[in-house]
């Protein structure tokens, strides 16, 4: 995960996660959830990211898990051309 | 039989709502569903607030949370009598298909702050 892709990610998790932890300084593989993230948070979360990634999330990726860490989040973005050259 | 219950908070469907606009909306809600709760000026944020709790009171009672689902698959329909149902599209429809699924009621409240939703799910 480059760091431009992580800073981004915990951006949207500080704004829009609703945790009790700092997004900016949890670790990647924290449970998002555990930290306080709500479902209807994620929900902004996932809208967020896509606002900065120019991407949309496909239905197949809409998961809990999908959402339950930097490092998860992370993935799926990779999963759907983000960070890739030429993407 | 299956259970599932939520609440959330009126006001962060409205924030929700003033950060993401229509993506929000759109991403979440059917077209029929935007319809009753209003537009513009006159959007009724508890409507909203209670249709999600309702979509994710039946995510939890169907354990959809790993089957990537659209929450718009998900639709509270509101009948004649006042009472509302569940009517269930796409891929939430198929896994309704899969699980025998025979009934699903749901009942939603909403006072003040709070919206909330119960659902059960009665399976063959």
């Amino acid at each position: 995960m480059s760091m431009d892709m992580q800073a981004k990610i915990r951006a949207a998790l500080k704004q829009h996660g609703r945790m009790s932890l700092d997004a900016l300084t949890l670790a990647t593989t924290a449970d998002l959830y555990e930290a306080g993230m709500t479902s209807h948070a994620s929900v902004n979360v996932m809208l967020a990211l896509e606002e900065a990634f120019e991407v949309e999330f496909p239905d197949h990726l809409l998961k809990r898990s999908v959402f339950a860490s930097i490092e998860a989040i992370s993935q799926a973005l990779q999963e759907i051309g983000v960070g890739k050259a030429g993407a | 039989m299956h259970v599932g219950f939520d609440m959330v908070l009126v006001n962060h469907i409205q924030a929700s709502v003033a950060a993401f606009g229509e993506r929000f909306l759109r991403k979440i809600y059917t077209p029929q569903e935007l319809d009753y709760c209003g537009h513009g000026a006159a959007l009724k944020l508890e409507r909203l607030a209670s249709r999600f709790a309702a979509k994710e009171a039946v995510i939890k009672a169907l354990r959809l949370a790993e089957a990537g689902v659209r929450w718009s698959d998900i639709e509270v329909v509101k009948l004649r009598d006042g009472a509302c149902a569940i009517a269930c599209h796409g891929r939430v429809a198929e896994v309704v298909r899969d699980l025998g699924v025979q009934e699903i009621s749901v009942s939603m409240s909403h006072e003040a702050d709070y919206a909330g939703a119960c659902v059960v799910v009665q399976c063959a």
